[in-house]
């Protein structure tokens, strides 16, 4: 090695080292005693850094392998396109070294390699059913994950501290509100597969404003629950040996199950109404500590659950699609037969332990496998290998967000980083659980693997959040341990 | 708050493990069942994306796949189709196999855990998997005898070997052409399917083996002979009454001989005689005395009311449950509720001819993986002694006694001892007559087992008898195998 590139090195690694440390003031070498050991945030972020590279190679290697597995060669078009994402991604990243230098360095590189791994599945299945350039629906979900990266990036920038949200709560409840009333209006509402959830002008830039909702119903949720939780723990009567909340205060519980029933009824949703209503009540659990609303807020639900099966007739197909998918009867049953769930499970049995590989199973052979079964196409060609590293990432992205709720200093931080963990955690339950029979079948989409823009730009916007907080809880030291 | 969402967590746990738990049941537990299930299209394509292995006649390929390039890599071809389709069946790129191509599909597709090995191997070695081959104990000269022998009638031949319950050759007609069911066109398939199921002449039926059922009319007469043989209460020379007409018990229904009269003229007439000429009046009387449960149980003993998987599945013969004694008396010369195939009736003259031991019929010599190494051997098994060695011997003689000088005459081959036995079964009372011939040959060293089945009364309608149209075709093959 000649001593003009080993000065050029030293120069590039002095370079990095300025960035990492973004010019913050130097920390004492050893912590004082009483206060948590706080790693130094450059550390932070260059952890954040390498586990990204992993994350790009891991999708990069995981597009080259589907076009080995199901086209024989290497495509570099894609592997461009990816690229480009990439650097968005590292895009982020970057952002952060400026303005959330001390966020957790794990979400970015679990979204990333999610997302990756959804974009290389949709894209076999492109390749599987013949569509290219701008039908390719890869093609498609690259865009949107590029516009969705941008808004994470613009949210990391705008929302500087967290708390301003906590100024906008009601304003957050009506636009909930307005974004969940959107696909019902004439003219702008689109029905898809028997869902009113999703709002466009004829074909062109549908998107499915329930996604964003979920955010904005998880910030009005915990700014309304920290103003409010003193008159909502107020206990009343006891019953059944539990102490059940006043009467009057019953209002909020039944306004938010009012409002998922008729999305069960209206948009003819049931995987979105279980989504927003468990959401709610976890925060309010949270909130008050009350075990007797969540009592009350699931019986609620599951009586109203119960009268939709007996009286929708797509509810009660998907009750009994759960209960008996191989009879001849409901396989055979169209519309609203298990067709569909039992072509899913084949697929997964297909790829047993390892799976079948990249390229070499056979998802298309089940509808849209490249929405709502991503997981099912994933598991026929990753194997329950694959599905447990899967889930393993959601459940890691999860414990960061509840970690928040644990090192929160305010209560409404606290409460919008366990509800943003908690409703990704809920919708990966429905999802998978719908496509394994744990519960019945619902349309939802799985968080950043599925094909739809609406989702991702919501899942991003939520990995920003959670990025904010995260940020905020460490570059507070807590000098108090518990509250 | 922090108590509440440590559970929280817990719950947020739950749910994970949950899926992990349910994930694991589907990928692992449940893989193989799910695997089986038929409408499982995932295992039928697989099961196409493997080179298939080549199904053997005399070491000749009567099913071979040849490599393409679409989607289902391989194109699956049936030489000489139509000859062999009871044989091979078929496996389409949509809906269900049939045939050996779905009862040996786990040896064809190199799928069977004797495979197991030898799939990990070509896995580690990056080689593509190729199925197994099967070699069919079909002889090409015996089935190719049959088919031309069976002419344009609605029928089936089956010729086994007796010894060993080996099939030497089946042939239905009318039948089809396997190869337009593997086209690859899942469409074309299934409208060629629909085709051939609304055809009139029901082409996919196998009448060897199953089918419309017919009654077996006079040559289940041998199945009532021996339960009287057996019963040791009747010789050949046992007599009975020999009145033209017979009203049977608790009715007013007539029996008849064929071609009306008495057997043979006489007040009395012997089992021999009346199995000789094949009479119905003494075989009625003969009937009610044995009782259906005698009858049953010797008819089980040929193998009646079991489903033979040779190894393709058969529809099994059925001799019917609780009958009075007008219906036994039908059911003793083979009408009534009785129904055979082809494949029963040939067990049935095979275990006469085999010293009264019936041997399983099996289709298939020997399974080969690719690298020649045998998988499976077949070899001759017992399914069980219908009838003692001396009973036996006895119905070859009455058997050679109704070729040489009885009602199936037309069977007679010169130089050579054949026994049989003819029948022609009522279906309706205006409809065809169904003829059978069934027998074997040389009766001194049986070698050949033959049985031919002809509906719709050969095109004659009641005019047609079993002498008449099922005899000749049996000889004329049995000509064929023993001259080659």
């Amino acid at each position: 090695m000649t001593d003009e590139s080993a000065r050029s090195r030293s120069a590039s690694n002095g370079a990095v080292t300025t960035a990492g440390d973004g010019g913050t003031p130097a920390r004492p070498a050893t912590p004082p005693s009483g206060i948590r050991r706080i790693r130094m945030p450059q550390k932070l972020r260059n952890l954040e850094f390498w586990l990204l590279i992993v994350a790009c190679v891991i999708n990069a290697a995981a597009i080259v392998l589907v076009q080995l597995g199901a086209l024989g060669r290497v495509d570099t078009q894609l592997v461009l396109l990816g690229a480009g994402l990439s650097v968005l991604v590292f895009g982020l990243h970057i952002s952060m070294r400026f303005v959330a230098r001390d966020a957790d360095p794990f979400l970015l590189p679990i979204a990333t390699v999610l997302n990756g791994l959804g974009i290389a599945m949709i894209y076999r299945i492109d390749i599987a059913e013949g569509d290219a350039g701008w039908d390719s629906a890869a093609v498609r979900q690259i865009a949107w994950s590029a516009i969705a990266i941008i808004c994470a990036i613009a949210t990391i920038f705008v929302i500087r501290n967290h708390r301003v949200l906590f100024r906008y709560t009601y304003l957050a409840g009506l636009v909930a509100i307005i974004l969940l009333i959107l696909p019902l209006v004439p003219g702008l509402g689109q029905s898809r597969g028997g869902a009113q959830v999703w709002i466009g002008f004829g074909d062109i830039a549908t998107f499915q404003p329930g996604e964003i909702a979920k955010i904005a119903l998880a910030v009005f949720f915990a700014g309304y629950l920290v103003r409010n939780r003193d008159s909502l723990s107020m206990v009343g009567r006891k019953f059944l040996g539990m102490r059940f909340p006043r009467g009057r205060d019953l209002g909020p519980l039944l306004i938010v199950w009012a409002l998922s029933m008729s999305v069960i009824v209206f948009q003819r949703d049931l995987g979105t109404a279980l989504l927003y209503f468990g959401l709610f009540l976890v925060m309010l659990y949270v909130a008050t500590s009350r075990l007797s609303w969540v009592v009350l807020g699931l019986s609620l639900f599951l009586a109203g659950a119960i009268i939709a099966s007996q009286t929708l007739d797509y509810v009660g197909n998907r009750f009994a699609n759960w209960l008996t998918p191989f009879s001849d009867e409901r396989f055979n049953a169209d519309p609203g037969g298990s067709y569909q769930l039992v072509q899913g499970l084949f697929g997964l049995a297909n790829g047993g332990l390892i799976g079948t590989g990249w390229g070499q199973g056979r998802p298309d052979l089940t509808p849209v496998p490249q929405s709502d079964y991503i997981i099912a196409s994933l598991g026929e060609e990753l194997g329950l290998a694959g599905i447990f590293a899967i889930l393993a990432l959601y459940l890691l992205f999860v414990a960061r967000g509840f970690r928040i709720g644990f090192a929160g200093q305010d209560d409404f931080g606290k409460l919008l980083g366990v509800g943003l963990a908690f409703v990704v955690a809920l919708q990966v339950f429905i999802v998978v659980g719908g496509v394994t029979r744990v519960i019945p079948l619902t349309g939802l989409t799985t968080p950043f693997l599925a094909a739809g823009g609406s989702s991702l730009v919501a899942n991003w916007i939520i990995v920003a959040l959670l990025l904010r907080l995260s940020d905020t809880v460490r570059n507070h030291p807590r000098l108090v341990i518990d509250g | 708050m922090n108590r509440e969402l440590k559970r929280v967590s817990i719950v947020a746990l739950v749910m994970f493990v949950t899926l992990l738990v349910s994930s694991t049941l589907i990928q692992f537990v449940q893989a193989d069942a799910l695997a089986a299930d038929p409408r499982n299209s995932r295992t039928l394509y697989e099961s196409y994306s493997v080179e298939r292995g080549p199904i053997l006649v005399d070491g000749d390929p009567i099913a071979y796949s040849t490599a393409t390039d679409d989607f289902y890599r391989f194109q699956r071809t049936y030489a000489n189709g139509p000859l062999y389709a009871p044989i091979t069946g078929y496996i389409p790129v949509n809906g269900e196999a049939t045939g050996l191509e779905r009862s040996l599909n786990d040896y064809l597709s190199g799928q069977s855990s004797s495979q197991f090995f030898d799939q990990l191997n070509r896995l580690i070695s990056g080689q593509d998997p190729v199925g197994a081959s099967v070699e069919v104990a079909i002889d090409k000269v015996a089935q190719q005898a049959a088919w031309d022998a069976l002419g344009d009638y609605t029928g089936a031949v089956v010729v086994t070997e007796p010894e060993t319950g080996r099939i030497l050759a089946m042939v239905t007609k009318p039948t089809f052409d396997p190869n337009s069911m593997t086209v690859h066109d899942g469409e074309q398939v299934q409208a060629t399917y629909e085709g051939l199921l609304a055809d009139p002449g029901d082409p996919l039926f196998n009448r060897a083996t199953g089918g419309d059922m017919n009654p077996p009319g006079s040559v289940f007469k041998l199945v009532v002979t021996a339960a009287a043989l057996e019963s040791g209460r009747y010789t050949p020379d046992s007599t009975f009454p020999n009145p033209g007409e017979f009203t049977l018990p608790g009715s007013t229904s007539v029996v008849r001989n064929s071609g009306g009269g008495t057997c043979g003229g006489g007040a009395t007439v012997t089992l021999a005689d009346a199995l000789r000429l094949s009479c119905n009046i003494p075989f009625a009387e003969l009937g009610i005395e044995l009782g259906d449960n005698a009858i049953r149980d010797q008819a089980e003993k040929f193998g009646f009311d079991h489903e033979f998987l040779i190894p393709t599945g058969t529809e099994p013969s059925t001799y019917p449950q609780g009958l009075d004694d007008a219906q036994t008396a039908l059911s003793a010369f083979g009408q009534g509720s009785v129904r055979a195939t082809p494949l029963q009736m040939a067990l049935v003259s095979a275990a006469i001819a085999n010293d009264g031991i019936v041997m399983n019929p099996n289709l298939v010599d020997q399974i080969t993986a690719p690298d020649f190494t045998p998988l499976e051997e077949f070899e001759a098994s017992e399914f069980g002694r219908a009838i003692s060695e001396s009973t036996a011997d006895t119905m070859v003689q009455m058997m050679v006694n109704g070729v040489e000088n009885g009602a199936a005459s037309n069977a007679r081959i010169d130089g050579v001892s054949v026994a049989g036995k003819t029948g022609t079964a009522e279906n309706g009372e205006d409809d065809p007559y169904t003829l059978w011939f069934t027998g074997f040959a040389p009766a001194d060293d049986p070698q050949y087992a033959i049985t031919v089945l002809v509906e719709d009364g050969g095109g004659l309608g009641q005019e047609g008898y079993g002498n008449l149209i099922a005899a000749p075709i049996a000889k004329q093959v049995l000509e064929a195998v023993l001259n080659k």
